[in-house]
């Protein structure tokens, strides 16, 4: 299966006097994985994730679903092929059960509005499982608010999978997370792939995105400039050219595609 | 540190600092709130003019008025310290009465009258203490326990003044009753302590460290505790504020009505209109921010229609519906103004 | 063996987290049936006083129902007195012309509804906080209410007995049919709230708005329906008020206020919306109902009602606090 998911063509956008993109390629394949976007702040990661969530419509450049390509891509486009953007905490409601955060908007109703809560809350319970949520205490009818934080993003996460997302993003979702924790949102994430969808794993944790993804893709100052693998480097080799990216005025990018040096 | 340089000797810079110094536009950005609460009150006022002219020349207008109004007035701005610190309270009213009891129970056994007003503040404070233990100590929701103590202090008033007023007349003309409520030509004296109450509501608040931290503490709870402000403190002082003042301001109805006056369930409505007055004033809801002026402004404004209306030849029916569409227009002009 | 008496423990202490709060609410009426029965036992056996009680709980378990609602879906109306005034006096109205009374009733469910409707629009697209709004609301219909009727009220004598009256007032075996609908009214939201898709939105709306927005829950249309709620159940509390009370009078609806709000805070509905409970709120009117006859029985004057309102408000309040991490 060659044809991407999705893909970024020449990719610009300014706010303003302010260039937050400058011709980014960008794309995700069409078998499920994982991508670590990287960058420090101010590099343009939540721009370019804005603008696959179709919050912002890019200056110039073209969006393509498996191809297609997209015109006025919106965020009730995206939803609707299966793009769903993950944000840590703010999208679960912390006093209800994990059934029906998992539900929320787009509960399982029967004649007349009336929910089917046994349903959901198995639902719930099977999903938890796939997605590798092992505990022996909650169940989906406990409130979320009792949740730790990595266990709070798996909610959220699970309901990205549920509703057969195609890609999920997940931005910045390991910050503020203990190691135990983070490790869990990994085993998540993974578990999604395996389901089917892929992910970008937006982050400026390195050992955290190598850890995790299949493709690292860096930005710096609005540009991609790396773009690198598991099979050609390993985690202090990116930490290394990280650091020569961020004290430099971005014309590494040749010497680290060309040649370790 | 090379970025502040270029900072400075950026031209655009340079500009945006000037401007923001431009005095009457700082003045204006800054007491946006207030200055609604008073475009709302002038249109109000002049609305009643052009029905009818003479009615701000009439006397008897204003002798109604700087009765009642300076009771509301000190009722009114300490709330906007408990509001601004993203607390409630609804049990004024009914501790206005309870100091006033104190008070008037106190007077008429023949202690000396300040005396009888310190107890009366006291008692007040007293009150306010204990609302603001229930809140920040206990934890409970301020709305909730201040519905409590409201009806625990009606209950108590009513059943321990067996609801016989209390006639207060014998203080009438005494030098104490003079002090605080008495006339000078015509004017009546309660207007002077409404202002001084103003003044050192806005001076509090604007300038002391009282109503920073009252501001902070409404604005991020958190945040304000890392800073190190005694938030417990804080939200504590701003009821005892109000109970201070309920005690005050009942020692004033006191005098400016000659009695205590207990009745079977207080109904609600003078409350509602004093807490009103705080947010047609262009406090809003949120807390972290407020205006004292603004609520000054804000009762005058329910008072005047009170009185307004009847001169205008209204029957008195019309009151309740012209404060309540005031309180909706200035709510809504607050609305727009802010997301300018 | 043991695994199933562990099973029914697990069982149990779900229930009880799951309910905590109207089980708290239950405990708190129980203590207080228990003080005022030791206190005179005799009252608490005498049907007379059911049969006062009956007569005037129902208006307030109504309301209470309702207006958890609104309170879960994280915002409040102080306006549903003078609505309860308004839907009384179109009631009267349509009466005083001639039309049928069944018409009037329509006509008051519908005046109450348009002011919930109102309310939910000032909310929700004006933006104004719910608790100003409403005070203002509460004014402006109250004032008009005055004005329309010049303050004069109306009787209603001659609707006695007409299968109209019997069916919203006089008695089924002895109870007094408000109850019934009451009863009616509770089951309604009872199903509305644990199991319509109604209820679930309102918590999750309630508990974080943004959320609900990004997950696709029209925020708009639903708080605007528990106003819509609210409005409904003032107008039915209005024409079971006037029917029973024969009379419409401008200041119906005054004072009814500050004790369902008490009502559903005693009845563990926290103030900060995303969890409440109904039958908790139903509980917290029968506390404050039991409170008013407790007090006359146990021989302490009735003018110290209030006083025990307030204390058992703050008590249970601190029953609720200390029952759970977060109140």
């Amino acid at each position: 299966m060659k044809i991407k998911f999705l893909e970024l063509k020449n990719i610009s956008k300014s706010f303003g006097k302010v260039s937050a993109l400058k011709r980014v390629n960008f794309y995700i394949k069409g078998e499920p994985e994982i991508v670590g976007l990287i960058g420090d702040n101010g590099a343009g990661k939540s721009t370019l994730i804005k603008i696959i969530s179709g919050i912002h419509a890019p200056d110039c450049g073209e969006i393509y679903i498996k191809g297609k390509r997209m015109k006025n891509w919106s965020v009730v486009k995206s939803r609707a092929y299966g793009v769903e953007t993950v944000y840590q905490d703010r999208a679960l409601a912390m006093q209800q059960t994990i059934a029906r955060n998992i539900f929320m908007g787009r509960e399982l109703t029967s004649i007349f509005g009336f929910v089917k809560s046994k349903l959901q809350f198995s639902e719930a319970d099977r999903l938890m499982r796939t997605i590798g949520f092992t505990s022996k205490v909650f169940a989906s009818d406990s409130a979320v608010v009792n949740l730790s934080g990595g266990e709070r993003q798996g909610v959220a996460i699970a309901r990205a999978f549920y509703f057969k997302a195609n890609l999920m993003i997940l931005d910045e979702p390991t910050t503020a997370l203990s190691l135990t924790e983070a490790q869990k949102i990994f085993t998540f994430v993974r578990q999604a792939k395996k389901g089917g969808t892929s992910c970008i794993f937006i982050t400026h944790n390195i050992y955290h995105a190598y850890d995790v993804s299949d493709r690292c893709v860096v930005l710096d100052r609005g540009k991609i400039i790396m773009e690198t693998d598991r099979e050609h480097t390993n985690a202090e080799q990116l930490v290394k050219d990280m650091q020569k990216i961020a004290q430099s005025d971005g014309k590494v990018k040749e010497d680290i595609n060309n040649g370790r040096s | 540190m090379a970025d502040l340089e270029k900072k400075q000797n950026n031209p655009d810079f340079n500009q945006e600092f000037r401007r923001s110094r431009r005095g009457i536009i700082n003045f204006l950005n800054n007491n946006r709130r207030a200055l609604s609460a008073l475009i709302v009150f002038i249109i109000m006022m002049l609305i009643f003019i052009i029905v009818n002219p003479k009615i701000f020349l009439n006397r008897e207008i204003y002798e109604a008025i700087f009765r009642s109004l300076p009771i509301r007035i000190v009722l009114v701005l300490p709330l906007v310290f408990v509001v601004v610190s993203k607390e409630i309270d609804l049990s004024f009213v009914s501790n206005m009465t309870f100091s006033l009891w104190i008070f008037a129970a106190t007077a008429k056994a023949g202690w000396n009258p300040f005396l009888c007003m310190l107890l009366a503040i006291l008692a007040g404070a007293f009150i306010g203490l204990i609302n603001g233990m229930l809140v920040v100590r206990i934890g409970l929701q301020s709305m909730m326990a201040t519905i409590g103590m409201k009806f625990l202090l009606v209950g108590l008033v009513a059943g321990g003044s067996n609801i016989i007023p209390i006639p207060l007349t014998f203080l009438a003309n005494t030098p104490f009753y003079n002090i605080f409520v008495g006339k000078i030509g015509n004017f009546s004296v309660q207007m002077i302590w409404a202002v001084i109450a103003l003044v050192i509501a806005m001076l509090l608040f604007n300038y002391h460290k009282f109503g920073s931290h009252v501001s902070c503490v409404g604005d991020n709870l958190e945040s304000s505790r890392e800073m190190g402000i005694n938030v417990a403190t804080t939200k504590t002082l701003a009821f005892v504020y109000v109970g201070i003042a309920c005690g005050f301001a009942g020692v004033l109805s006191g005098l400016t009505y000659l009695t205590f006056y207990p009745k079977l369930g207080s109904p609600d409505e003078l409350m509602l209109a004093v807490l009103a007055s705080v947010f047609i004033g262009g406090t809003p809801t949120k807390g972290g921010v407020g205006t004292i002026f603004g609520a000054f402004i804000g009762a005058c404004t329910i008072k005047f229609i009170e009185t307004g209306i009847i001169q205008v030849g209204l029957t008195g029916f019309w009151t309740q519906f012209f404060e309540g569409l005031i309180i909706l227009l200035a709510l809504t002009s607050h609305k727009f103004h802010k997301s300018n | 063996m043991v695994e199933h008496r562990i099973h029914i423990v697990i069982s149990m202490s779900r229930y009880i987290e799951k309910n905590r709060r109207a089980l708290s609410a239950l405990l708190f009426f129980s203590i207080t049936m228990i003080i005022f029965l030791i206190i005179n036992p005799q009252v608490f056996l005498n049907p007379l006083m059911y049969k006062a009680i009956f007569k005037t709980l129902p208006m307030f378990i109504i309301l209470a129902s309702a207006m958890t609602f609104v309170i879960v879906s994280g915002e409040i109306d102080l306006s549903f007195g003078s609505v309860v005034g308004l839907a009384g006096w179109i009631l009267v109205l349509t009466l005083k012309s001639g039309l049928s009374p069944y018409l009037g009733v329509l006509f008051a469910l519908i005046a109450g509804a348009f002011v919930g409707f109102i309310n939910g629009v000032i909310v929700t697209r004006l933006g104004l906080s719910s608790l100003v709004s409403t005070i203002g609301m509460s004014f402006l219909i109250r004032g008009l209410i005055y004005i329309g009727t010049k303050g004069i009220g109306t009787p209603l004598v001659y609707l006695v007995d007409t299968p109209f009256y019997n069916a919203f007032i006089g008695s089924i075996w002895g109870i007094p049919v408000n109850m019934f609908w009451a009863l009616g009214f509770v089951v309604l939201s009872l199903l509305l709230f644990n199991h319509h898709i109604f209820g679930a939105q309102i918590s999750c709306v309630g508990d974080n708005l943004e959320s609900s927005r990004e997950m696709g829950i029209n925020v708009t249309v639903i708080k605007t329906l528990a106003f819509v709620y609210v409005g409904i159940a003032s107008a039915i509390v209005a024409v079971q008020f006037t029917l029973t009370n024969q009379i419409f009078y401008p200041g119906s609806g005054n004072g009814l206020l500050l004790i369902v709000l008490a009502a559903v805070f005693i009845g563990g509905t926290p103030g900060w919306g995303g969890i409440g409970t109904i039958m908790g709120s139903v509980i917290g009117t029968c506390i404050i109902g039991v409170i008013n006859s407790g007090i006359i029985a146990a021989g302490i004057s009735y003018l110290f009602k209030e006083f025990f309102y307030g204390l058992i408000i703050i008590l249970a309040l601190i029953g609720h606090k200390l029952n759970k991490k977060r109140y």
